[in-house]
């Protein structure tokens, strides 16, 4: 294995397991080059990880054909920061679906998912890995197109409906980005991200431009769910199988998050976006409705499942408030917050996996008394509903501790209040939790099977692990993201 | 000729795309919704390959004589965008085909019907 070909290594390696799952036809073997193929990915990521942080970011001509003309990609901090993520959350996931998906779903039908799954981080991976800007739509789509499907297998009829919407509203904010893209050509002439940045720096108040930013800031947003246009998600992440939930949520709008953060500040610079529009209000005002709102609405959901999918949106509003201050700190916490925020909310929807493998479904009347049942999976989703909170040891507090950070260098006392202030409605959906696995008596509904197997309960609690290592030792998250901060601001 | 009607093809791009976004949101039908997610998309195709097309260019196969050549790279990006489009369309018409089975009906009001009564009597749809 070459090391300047580790860029597209990371991608191909998922997108060839996908046919090799579906040609097994079976679910072990199918299992297995799912798991390998995203093990790998996540070697190839740390590698390159490794190497962009001494020497720079790797330029890959995909076919030798040199960028502009051809396909390039590029793997810088940011880019490697992410691809961390995604394929380490994939390979954590890949060994609890094994159990998971196997109750949850047909055995003859289980190689399909298989082959799905990996379609899904290969998709991910490469929006992440490209520096062309169609090819980043044509990776969005086969994220997207797996993700429907893979939200549809979910038991529930409601699932089906939740991946329909998903699809029209997936659609329309992909068609919306290529749109934009589609404009951008228009007036330079190339799709080499970073080509098209050199050549719009002299038309960059033209009207198309101005246009083309706003048709791929509304597409990007509506990937990932930016209050108002967060419908798709509650009930997608609800209905859709466990392990689809866990692995969606820790990553598939957190690569949203990078394409925005890639076009904001490597395609159309900082000047356009944040001086000449007023992006970085409406990012704010935006941001702000979606943390109150959405953490508000989280307080009243009957299922555990869908509290956090509420909290999810209600997170994603944290990142881009850390966008919208557009300062080193703010992108810092942004980038940091997308990071612990994957880990911690994979952790939580892996452990609520297990309780509806046990329960049916997560429903609070399901978890009266839980603790006594399944105490290592009640303590697991403390712990992490801890990191979501921002507690003090935990990895949320470090990307709370930046955005604070930002808030009071730009001198806005009013926001650094908010964030602690918003915290608060974090700790009263954490203690619904709480109240009702700890101190409430044991429910008729509650299950008594005892904990998941361990299948499941290990990489829920590597992540847990991790929520919880990451507010000790930053040296990885933050420096990467302060460093992925820098290169943004360049 | 004005540059409002020189540029007509931008006309129908437009209408094409306003006209399947509005049938996405002001529809019903399952199926319809589709229709107009796939009219929405086709403007794309239009908006792409318009432009690359040069009044009196031939297509880019160097020969004597011929000095303007239409641009080829709009025609690559759109055949991949189109299958794409396929694929969603397939998925999305596969969909419908199971929440029919599910539901027994391709009205999303009488689906979101359906699933409220369900809440209501929440044992057995579980």
């Amino acid at each position: 294995m070459s090391a300047e070909q580790l860029p597209a290594l990371v991608v191909v390696a998922p997108l060839v397991a996908a046919p090799v799952a579906l040609l097994a036809r079976r679910a072990l073997p199918a299992w297995m080059v799912a798991t390998a193929a995203c093990g790998f990915s996540f070697v190839a990521a740390l590698a390159l990880a490794v190497q962009v942080t001494s020497g720079g970011a790797v330029s890959y001509a995909l076919g030798s054909w040199p960028p502009p003309w051809g396909i390039e990609y590029r793997v810088d901090v940011l880019s490697a920061f992410v691809l961390v993520l995604v394929s380490g959350v994939a390979t954590v996931v890949a060994p609890f679906a094994w159990a998971s998906a196997s109750a949850e779903l047909e055995r003859e039908r289980l190689y399909l998912f298989y082959a799905l799954y990996c379609l899904c981080v290969a998709g991910l991976l490469g929006m992440t890995a490209t520096g062309d800007a169609f090819n980043l739509f044509v990776f969005m789509e086969i994220a997207s197109l797996s993700s429907y499907v893979l939200i549809a297998l979910g038991r529930d009829r409601r699932a089906l409906l939740s991946a329909y919407q998903y699809l029209v509203l997936g659609t329309i904010g992909a068609t919306f980005y290529v749109i934009g893209i589609g404009l951008l050509y228009l007036m330079t002439g190339t799709l080499n991200m970073a080509d098209m940045a050199a050549r719009l720096s002299d038309i960059s108040s033209t009207r198309p431009v101005l246009a083309a930013l706003a048709f791929i800031t509304v597409g990007v947003s509506l990937k990932l769910a930016l209050f108002p246009l967060h419908l798709w998600l509650p009930n997608a992440y609800t209905y859709a199988p466990s392990a689809v939930t866990a692995f969606l949520a820790a990553t598939g709008t957190k690569v949203s998050v990078y394409v925005l953060l890639r076009f904001y500040f490597g395609v159309f610079g900082t000047r356009i976006v944040l001086e000449e529009l007023p992006m970085s209000q409406i990012l704010l005002a935006l941001s702000v409705v979606a943390i109150v709102t959405a953490s508000l609405v989280a307080l009243w959901q009957a299922d555990l499942k869908r509290l956090l999918a509420y909290s999810s949106i209600a997170q994603i509003g944290y990142i881009t408030l850390g966008i919208s201050m557009a300062s080193r700190e703010g992108l810092t916490a942004a980038v940091v917050h997308l990071f612990n925020h994957g880990i911690t909310k994979g952790a939580l929807f892996l452990l609520v996996g297990g309780v509806a493998l046990r329960a049916g479904h997560a429903g609070f009347d399901r978890l009266q008394g839980l603790a006594r049942t399944m105490p290592l999976t009640s303590l697991g989703i403390v712990i992490a509903g801890l990191s979501l909170i921002g507690t003090p040891g935990t990895a949320g507090f470090v990307s709370k501790w930046y955005l604070v950070l930002g808030a009071i260098e730009a001198g806005r006392w009013w926001l650094a209040a908010f964030i602690v202030a918003t915290s608060l409605i974090a700790v009263a959906y954490i203690w619904r939790f709480v109240e009702a696995a700890y101190l409430a008596p044991l429910g008729g509904a509650t299950p008594r099977a005892g904990e998941a197997p361990a299948a499941m309960l290990v990489p829920a609690w590597i992540l847990v692990a991790a929520s919880v290592w990451f507010g000790f030792d930053t040296s990885y998250s933050v420096q990467g993201a302060a460093r992925a901060a820098a290169l943004l601001l360049q | 000729m004005t540059a409002a009607a020189s540029h007509y093809s931008y006309w129908i791009t437009v209408l094409l795309m306003v006209a399947g976004l509005y049938i996405v949101i002001a529809r019903g039908n399952l199926v319809k919704k589709l229709i107009g997610l796939s009219i929405f998309q086709t403007s794309v195709y239009l908006l792409y390959i318009a432009p690359g097309k040069l009044i009196g260019g031939t297509p880019p196969i160097l020969a004597e004589g011929f000095r303007l050549y239409s641009n080829p790279l709009p025609h690559v990006l759109i055949l991949t965008a189109i299958v794409v489009g396929v694929a969603t369309l397939a998925l999305g018409l596969a969909i419908v085909v199971r929440i029919r089975e599910a539901y027994g009906s391709i009205e999303e009001d009488e689906i979101l019907a359906a699933d409220r009564a369900a809440e209501r009597r929440p044992a057995e749809s579980r």
